[in-house]
């Protein structure tokens, strides 16, 4: 019998949920002895759960367990810029498959790949080359969160070809498995002056609907929409309550559906009005409902990070999110009705799921 | 021979290794090296790019705060301390 799995990644371990039936829900972890997990994904061709944790202590290393979870190991072996370089790994913050590598997305900003799933890394790109790439590194350049890759988006018919979003600067795709870049930003709104007409956004989530052309993104400033597979984009805020946001999940079988987390912009970055509501639209961006049956209406500050909401594949698909205090609410109807699945995580970074079995 | 004592936060990622035991050495890095030939992986948790010390991992020999090239007599104690911090 099939089962549900959601891999959360939180400040303290990683954690399983699992499910035969999306209602009832069994908590497992934490594991990866505790150690803060930005991402943690339930890698579809090997079946193993990989983590990507930062150690205040250790370092940042990759965890992975090929039995759901019962076990885990973990390697950073090639997972260094090296001693000549200057540069430092302060944290491994997001994971990818793309065909036979696993991607693994670090601060400061640099790609390297598995092709061993997981037991030993190299370096595949830092983006070198493109407009002001020379001072991401520099201190003096780093927000609260320092700069780093944050997010990759992969294609399923084609492995050499994928996006990576830069914290800060903007998206970029290569086509070439990460020889070459080129920067998809287009159209973006950002409201700050800028060096280079082609990077200097802040892109928080990029996701790709089921017709590759058809892209969505949670940007620092606006939701957009892109209909030519992200050479360019078109904003889509208007009817949501703030541009701000981090969470995005896009319907897997319909194109025009996609959801979004508004978040206050300021310093507290939690759900506006104390009340906890998903966005979606079932129009790409035309139009937006809200989404509140089930969870919680008053006083309900939370916050959902940009790996923390996601959508499984199921026919009538359900949406999954994680908060900052250690919520996770899943929908079973496409966002009609939520449900309170896990209550006391730790602060939560990512949620992933997986139909497995 | 050096004795080297370890923090418990890196016992659970290499199975087999003590807290405490005995090896030969020369230097902090050295003694950190021949622990990493028979636990694979171990510098990495110690040491960042550069090579230095990790941030937060402080090294003592014979109760004296030391860096990765401090050269360590036989017979000295090397204590490597996962700073006490954290929530």
């Amino acid at each position: 019998m099939s089962k549900t799995l959601l891999t959360v990644g939180t400040r303290k371990g990683a954690f399983i949920l699992e499910s035969v039936d999306r209602r009832d829900w069994t908590l497992r972890g934490p594991y990866c002895e505790g150690w803060p997990v930005y991402h943690a994904i339930y890698d579809e061709p090997t079946g193993s759960i990989y983590a990507a944790a930062a150690s205040e202590w250790h370092g940042s290393t990759i965890w992975r367990s090929s039995d759901l979870g019962e076990t885990w190991e973990q390697s950073s072996e090639g997972l260094t810029y090296g001693d000549e370089d200057g540069r430092k790994i302060s944290k491994a913050s997001t994971l990818a498959r793309a065909g036979d590598r696993l991607l693994v997305g670090v601060e400061a900003p640099g790609i390297f790949e598995s092709r061993d799933n997981g037991q030993t890394w190299s370096l595949l790109s830092t983006l070198s080359g493109q407009h002001g790439s020379e001072a991401w590194d520099d201190p003096a350049n780093q927000p609260p969160g320092h700069l780093g890759i944050s997010g990759f988006v992969t294609d399923a018919g084609d492995s050499d070809k994928f996006f990576a979003v830069v914290q800060g600067i903007g998206a970029f795709e290569t086509e070439d498995g990460g020889s070459s870049w080129v920067p998809r930003n287009k159209g973006l709104r950002r409201d700050w002056p800028a060096d280079y007409e082609d990077v200097g956004f802040c892109v928080h989530k990029l996701v790709r609907s089921s017709s590759p052309d058809r892209m969505y993104q949670q940007n620092h400033v606006g939701m957009h929409r892109s209909d030519d597979g992200g050479k360019s984009w078109t904003e889509i805020t208007e009817g949501l309550p703030g541009d701000f946001g981090f969470a995005a999940a896009v319907h897997p079988h319909d194109t025009e559906t996609f959801y979004v987390v508004p978040v206050d912009g300021g310093h507290g970055r939690t759900m506006h009005d104390g009340k906890a509501t998903v966005w979606r639209t079932r129009d790409a961006g035309s139009s937006w409902a809200p989404m509140r049956a089930g969870l919680p209406q008053e006083d309900a500050h939370l916050g959902v990070l940009r790996q923390g909401m996601t959508i499984d594949k199921h026919d009538v698909p359900g949406v999954y999110f994680g908060t900052s205090t250690g919520q996770v609410y899943a929908s079973a109807d496409e966002g009609e009705t939520w449900t309170e699945i896990a209550s006391y995580l730790p602060s939560i970074s990512s949620v992933d799921v997986a139909i497995v079995g | 021979m050096l004795e080297v004592r370890l923090p418990g936060t890196l016992t659970p990622l290499f199975p087999g290794l003590p807290r405490r035991l005995e090896i030969e050495a020369a230097s902090v890095l050295a003694a950190i090296d021949e622990l990493e030939q028979r636990w694979p992986g171990l510098r990495d948790r110690l040491v960042a790019e550069g090579p230095s010390l990790r941030n937060h991992i402080h090294v003592y020999v014979d109760g004296e705060r030391a860096a990765l090239d401090t050269r360590v007599a036989e017979r000295s104690r090397l204590d490597v301390i996962a700073a006490i911090s954290g929530g």
